[in-house]
């Protein structure tokens, strides 16, 4: 880019030059040389690890549609549906999101974030198959405007976007949202016209009416609900898929494994007292619903989680502790996963506050000493 | 009481372009200058004017505030020119050096008395070789620091081998260290890899500690805040081991001897070596300057630029030399391997290659942004404390916060690898003198 006066449109015309060519920009000051990473380069690695679940997620689609409504399709046809009902919700995350981060970072000024590659992979992953786009949209626009822009864009917001996105629609259309009818896709299936929708509720549901037996019953075994083969949101049933996500999200020191296990440990707590209880083996919860999917690729995220290492292990800890807490003790409400994760990333300052002020008053007495 | 610090954060970074351990030439340079802009806090008054003739050792500046602070000449010839700036900002008085060298004689004594070095380290201009912590300052006149501290090593990107540069230099350190030693207590930091080797560690009347760990644990302030914590009220001095050397010879011979050997170091350097040489020496005579390159004072992380007219600054005893990356790389971000651009994150895979050197360039690799990893810089930083909570602390220019979360530690060049690991590419060192700067400011 040459160095006149750049025109209006300059943001738009950066993101895309910058998006094939990596800047020419040479240090001015401080260190002479830098470091190969940029956000580009993070962002891209979480979207990476995101595919597995993403590609199990449109088997899974085509899966239970072809299962329940006894279509007997071909893998390649089970894919090929989800794929077709996984495109628009891409779509339709990517135009509107991008579409706001671009007119917002056009308004400031500034280059565009690449923040909402992740957010925008993260939404469609996130949401029953069958939500309606519009609904997608605005959930989308919500979330990118008022949890985002107006706090400055990415790395400025207090909550993750993604999640925000799927509370919006869950609050605003809960019909379309929970219940045991809309996680099975049967939208765009000419020949399923008129058919009622088949009532498939999640093995969550299933379990927190009652319990390992109803879940037997139903016909999900543990070992179903870890291979992903079960209706849920589309990304976040497969235990596999997540699991290399989260190989991928650790060994690339993108996201905290310590976030990531103790979630799971806090899970494993509290669902054990809940077994105790007389409720479900504790290590069901962390292959139901959207509680592993949640640990490792939302609670991580670096802008909303815990900053300081000590507060990683806290704030993880309280994220799966809570949504646990939500599963066995709120009837009405069994996916805590949502709320427990927004709730600590609206803690997780607080959590900082408190690690960093020990830390420093433990200093200043050691220096005191010294 | 003699530490061992063996400090795990931290990362060398694999540049090519490090200096063999030969003296390639000595250089007598017919232009030496004198800048005041290499001495963080002074304030410079012009004590000569052209045409005036100057002998190793003459006063050629004082600083304002404090006029027994003076700035010597290196050597001896006649002031050619008093070059100016911007509102007429003092930026050097270049010297042109006669044929023959005549020095102002201090006396070959050991000082017997803190008031004696203090007045030899003013006398000779070496006063402005210590740096006073917090706040990396001049020291000063009437200070009482609890400590100075030495560090024997760098290790820095491609730095100089003191091992190598001071390999017969014993005697002068051992009287610089004597001389000091009469101030306060000397603390000589050493590497724990070179023991047997190294001229350091043969040193006495000093404190010695044995430090290992990848960069920055050859830093001065990363050792002292695990050695003796600066609190608030407290100061603690600095000196490089070329002042200390200087210093010595002095006291040893009388005679003001600031030519050491400059490492000529970089990927973009046409000979990697030493040069022996004096601050203030012009660049070009030191290494041969090419289009396209930028000549840096110091290391790459921490250095200035000199320009290829610059002169080799007063703390300087190494050149980098780095070519300007300004050529746009296609679909940078977005290749599985970049071979030749080196990452200490693991989204590339640099890690694969652990032996491998690269010839880096200026390029900035990416765009500013907020902050949003911040581990990595934990990962670099072997210091008590949360260098993003210090860094936000200065951006929000919160003295009280910036005190809790450790600005007296720390200099810019403690936190340089922040600005090398940081995503985000935030000038993080420029943030921390920002908040110094504001410390000296609401604090005085």
């Amino acid at each position: 880019m040459a160095e006149e006066k750049k025109p209006w449109w300059h943001s738009t015309v950066d993101a895309f030059d910058t998006f094939l060519r990596v800047p020419g920009t040479v240090t001015s000051k401080g260190a002479h040389i830098r470091d190969g990473i940029d956000l580009k380069r993070v962002m891209i690695m979480v979207v990476i690890s995101l595919v597995p679940a993403a590609l199990f997620a449109m088997y899974n689609i085509g899966y239970q549609t072809s299962s329940l409504y006894g279509l007997g399709w071909t893998f390649i046809q089970m894919f090929g549906y989800g794929l077709l009902r996984m495109i628009p919700l891409f779509a339709v995350s990517y135009i509107v999101g991008l579409g706001i981060e671009f007119a917002s970072a056009q308004i400031r000024g500034e280059e565009v974030n690449e923040g909402y590659l992740v957010t925008g992979f993260l939404i469609p992953l996130i949401v029953p198959v069958d939500v309606p786009l519009w609904m997608l949209a605005l959930a989308v626009a919500f979330s990118v405007l008022l949890v985002k822009e107006v706090f400055g864009g990415t790395g400025m917001n207090i909550w993750n976007p993604a999640l925000v996105a799927r509370a919006f629609l869950f609050f605003a259309y809960p019909s379309s949202m929970s219940g045991s009818s809309v996680w099975v896709s049967k939208a765009w299936l000419g020949s399923l016209k008129g058919v009622d929708a088949i009532s498939a509720a999640t093995p969550l549901a299933i379990a927190n009416e009652g319990g390992v037996a109803a879940l037997d019953k139903a016909g999900y075994s543990f070992m179903d609900m870890f291979w992903g083969l079960i209706p849920g949101s589309t990304g976040e049933t497969c235990v596999v898929a997540i699991l290399i996500g989260a190989l991928i999200l650790v060994g690339s020191g993108v996201a905290s494994w310590k976030i990531m296990l103790s979630s799971i440990a806090g899970g494993l707590l509290v669902g054990w007292f809940g077994q105790l209880a007389g409720g479900i083996p504790s290590y069901y919860h962390i292959v139901m619903g959207g509680f592993l999917f949640g640990s490792v690729f939302m609670a991580t995220d670096p802008v909303t989680a815990a900053q300081t290492e000590t507060g990683k292990w806290i704030y993880g800890f309280l994220v799966g502790a809570l949504a646990v807490v939500v599963r066995l003790w709120n009837p009405g409400y069994m996916e805590g996963m949502m709320l427990a994760i927004l709730l600590m990333n609206t803690m997780a300052p607080l959590i900082d506050h408190c690690v960093v002020s020990a830390a420093t008053s433990r200093r200043a007495k050691k220096t005191m000493n010294a | 009481m003699s530490h061992n610090l063996d400090l795990k954060k931290g990362l060398n970074i694999p540049l090519k372009g490090v200096a063999a351990p030969e003296v390639v030439k000595n250089v007598v340079p017919d232009i030496v200058a004198v800048k005041p802009t290499d001495f963080n806090g002074l304030v410079p008054r012009l004590l000569v004017k052209e045409g005036d003739a100057v002998k190793a050792g003459t006063p050629v500046m004082a600083h304002k505030m404090c006029p027994e602070i003076l700035l010597t000449s290196p050597v001896s010839g006649v002031v050619k020119e008093i070059v100016r700036g911007e509102k007429r900002k003092l930026l050097a008085v270049l010297i042109k050096a006669s044929e023959t060298q005549e020095f102002v004689e201090f006396g070959a004594k050991a000082p017997a008395s803190a008031q004696e070095t203090k007045d030899l380290l003013l006398a000779t201009g070496l006063w402005g070789s210590l740096i006073q912590r917090p706040y990396g300052v001049l020291a000063g006149l009437d200070a009482t620091p609890k400590a100075i501290f030495i560090s024997s090593f760098s290790t820095a990107p491609l730095a100089a081998d003191n091992d190598f540069a001071f390999d017969n230099a014993l005697q002068d350190i051992q009287a610089g260290v004597d001389a000091l030693s009469k101030i306060a207590p000397v603390h000589l930091c050493l590497r724990k890899e070179s023991e047997a080797s190294s001229v350091f560690h043969k040193v006495e009347n000093a404190v010695l500690h044995s430090v290992s760990g990848p960069h920055p644990a050859g830093n001065v302030g990363v050792q002292i805040s695990h050695i003796a914590p600066i609190r608030k009220g407290e100061c603690v001095w600095t000196i490089a081991p070329c002042h200390l050397v200087a210093l010595g010879h002095v006291v040893n011979s009388g005679k003001l001897d600031l030519s050491r050997k400059v490492a000529v170091t970089g990927p973009a350097a046409e000979k990697t070596a030493y040069v022996q040489c004096l601050p203030g020496t012009p660049v070009n005579e030191i290494t041969s300057v090419q289009d396209g390159t930028r000549i840096i004072g110091g290391d790459v992380l921490s250095g200035t630029t000199l320009g290829p007219d610059g002169y080799l600054g007063f703390f300087d005893n190494q050149i980098s030399i780095l070519k300007e990356g300004h050529e746009r790389e296609w679909f940078g971000w977005a290749k599985p391997f970049r071979t030749k651009v080196f990452s200490s994150s693991r989204c590339y895979f640099s890690w694969l290659t652990p032996g491998k050197k690269y010839s880096l360039d200026t390029n900035l690799h990416g765009g500013p942004r907020a902050f949003v990893e911040t581990k990595c810089f934990e990962d670099v930083t072997p210091m008590d404390i949360f260098p993003i909570y210090l860094i936000k602390a200065c951006l929000a220019g919160d003295i009280e916060k910036m005190e809790k979360f450790g600005i007296y530690e720390v200099l810019p060049e403690d936190l340089a690898l922040c600005d090398y690991v940081d995503p985000s590419k935030n000038e993080i060192q420029a943030i921390i003198q920002k908040g110094i700067d504001l410390m000296i400011k609401e604090m005085a």
